[in-house]
């Protein structure tokens, strides 16, 4: 048998529920391994992390800075629970199986920052949905993880506590903002993670990562506790190596929250597992000509086409679409989203959580002194574009415009639909790139954004595959879109190809 | 688009944030630099186009639901208030806003 660490989510339920393994063995294997590969800054100041490990070797090779908080404690307490459940025959979906949560999820036994010092020292009084979701199903929490500050970002250098690495090269990029959740399980800190998805959160870590990641419809998931950057886009969804285990970990995320999140669909989750290996011939493909036109580098053009190659062996058909407003999705995302979290993160104020200022004379300054201390530069630039495009005057010719225009990009996926059963593409222009590169140069942060924006405005689902390596042996993703609904045919078009491909079986050196 | 320092301040000061001179610079020539990438979605022609703000309303009718008015939580003031500054006696601590 591999390494724990090396299990996919099936191979490890199995070997669960027939008692090869222990839920205590396989969530102290993950645990030590989170410990010693996945320390962050966060480590260093235990203000942040009331209940975190001690410091190992923060920001030293061998670590890619993905955890910012863990509970051994309770972890452990969660794994003898499985354990006993699974002796006395109540093992539930996913008994022992360990998942980590991207920190902009709250949850009631680790701290919660959304990777924001605004944040520090704020414990939840109760859990996210989706985090209650995965536990009901038996899954075993192991701690939290690095993203962008509230999710705002590409590259998973907005965290005030520290950059993620890529663990296929540390001097990379892990990808934003579910940094954190994407290198972790690529270095196989956990076999699972959840992400959250708002322009290609999701996505375009998982690509830059190696691993497989889905964004359900918008609706489908509850974001009641995922603490809300721009709320008519944000999306939760699973992180894992392969389509097979993304597939059993949406069945349990999704799924009707009425009462609690005003925006979640009133349509029942399935069991995604079920649509898997169906037959892919015939499946029309298309394949925006706008997604493969100058500004695509080579080596993710190659590994994409490859790719498509490989599905139209399997019997797809590949058919040429147009989403012609395509480049309009950054200008309007970047209304629409900034609008929102502007409204969003009013709350922050220094009343009711976490951190407040020092030295302020009156409640004004108080207000002022706290949100500026607080929030990084990429907030602070958002919420001022955000109040701006609000502002008198100006709502109409930006907020409302956008909105109108987000109107005709989901049209035109709706026409393309009536063209092709499922769209691909690349997921980002390029592989990852080295760290600090973008960061003096907040739009080129942006504009590579432009593959994922269209479906996150659109409310489509949409997931990454791992489709080879581009240039310094960087991993690639192949971007699936489905039309509303069709999570299940976008689950198993990636499973039909990671069936005949093992580029989602690869795993970086640093996973050793 | 003519964005200016006062408008930098009018709109920090509307957003609760306070830029230092140097921070209000930045703040112009980077927002200025946006707002070119973001400035040609006004020649769009959205003539009778309808806002979308739930995507899924693409497909179908979406009503954002309102709840009964109706007592669904149980007091938690205590949970509630473990992580905010400054609380007294179950109250949270601001600065005096009303003048003695």
């Amino acid at each position: 048998m591999s390494a724990i660490h090396e299990l996919s989510v099936k191979a490890l339920q199995q070997a669960l529920q027939t008692q090869q393994l222990s839920a205590r063995q396989v969530t102290e294997h993950f645990l030590a391994r989170a410990r010693n590969h996945g320390a962050s800054l966060a480590h260093l100041a235990s203000d942040m992390a009331p209940q975190s490990p001690s410091p190992s070797t923060p920001g030293s090779k061998a670590s890619c800075g993905a955890f910012l908080s863990m509970n051994e404690a309770h972890s452990l307490k969660a794994a003898d629970e499985s354990d006993r459940r699974i002796q006395a025959g109540q093992a539930r979906a996913l008994e022992g199986v360990p998942i980590a949560h991207k920190d902009i999820f709250v949850t009631q036994d680790f701290p919660t920052t959304a990777g924001s010092k605004i944040l520090a020292g704020y414990r939840s009084p109760f859990n996210a949905t989706v985090v209650s979701r995965l536990q009901s199903a038996g899954m075993v929490s192991l701690g939290k993880l690095n993203c962008d500050e509230f999710a705002m970002g590409s590259a998973n250098e907005n965290s005030a506590f520290g950059v993620v690495h890529n663990p296929w090269d540390h001097t990379r990029i892990a990808g934003g903002s579910s940094g954190g959740s994407a290198a972790a399980v690529a270095m196989g800190l956990t076999p699972a993670a959840t992400g959250t998805d708002t322009g290609g959160s999701i996505r375009q870590p998982a690509a830059f990562c190696g691993i497989t990641g889905i964004k359900p419809t918008y609706g489908r998931a509850s974001r009641y506790g995922m603490i809300a950057y721009a709320s008519s886009l944000d999306q939760a969804g699973p992180m894992a190596r392969s389509a097979e285990d993304c597939a059993s970990l949406l069945s349990v995320l999704c799924g009707p929250d009425i009462e609690r999140d005003s925006t979640s669909l009133d349509i029942p989750s399935a069991d995604f597992t079920l649509g898997l290996n169906q037959d892919l011939q015939g499946l029309r493909i298309g394949l925006p000509k706008e997604f493969f036109a100058k500004g695509l580098s080579d080596d993710v053009r190659d590994s994409v086409r490859a790719a498509l190659d490989a599905l139209v062996r399997l019997g797809a058909q590949l058919v040429d679409i147009e989403l012609p407003k395509t480049e309009l999705s950054i200008p309007v995302y970047y209304v629409l989203a900034p609008a929102e979290a502007s409204s969003n993160l009013s709350r922050f104020d220094g009343v009711k959580f976490g951190f407040r200022a020092q030295g302020y004379k009156d409640l004004d300054e108080m207000y002022l002194k706290t949100r500026s201390e607080g929030f990084g530069a990429e907030v602070q630039r958002r919420i001022m574009v955000g109040a701006y495009v609000l502002s008198h005057g100006y709502y109409d010719a930006y907020y409302v415009q956008a909105q109108k225009i987000r109107r005709m990009i989901s049209d035109d996926f709706q026409r393309a639909f009536s063209q092709c059963d499922v769209i691909a593409g690349p997921v980002a222009p390029t592989v990852a790139w080295k760290l600090g590169e973008k960061s003096s140069d907040p739009l080129s942060n942006y504009l590579a954004d432009i593959f994922t924006l269209p479906a996150s405005l659109a409310g489509l689902p949409g997931m990454s595959v791992p489709c080879g390596f581009g240039e310094g042996h960087m991993p690639v993703g192949l971007q699936l879109i489905g039309n509303y609904l069709k999570e299940s045919q976008l689950l198993n078009v990636a499973h039909r190809y990671q069936g005949v491909s093992d580029w989602h079986t690869q795993l970086p050196g640093s996973a050793a | 688009m003519s964005l200016t320092l006062q408008e930098i301040s009018r709109i920090a000061e509307l957003a609760k944030l306070q830029l230092t001179a140097p921070e209000r610079e930045g703040m112009l020539t980077q927002l200025k630099t946006f707002f070119e990438l973001v400035e040609h979605i006004k020649s769009v022609d959205t003539q009778g186009v309808a806002p979308l703000s739930h995507p899924y309303a693409t497909v179908a009718d979406v009503a954002l639901r309102l709840r009964p008015d109706v007592v669904s939580e149980s007091n938690a003031r205590e949970a509630n208030q473990q992580s905010a500054p400054d609380v007294q006696k179950g109250l949270f601590l601001v600065p005096k806003v009303i003048e003695s």
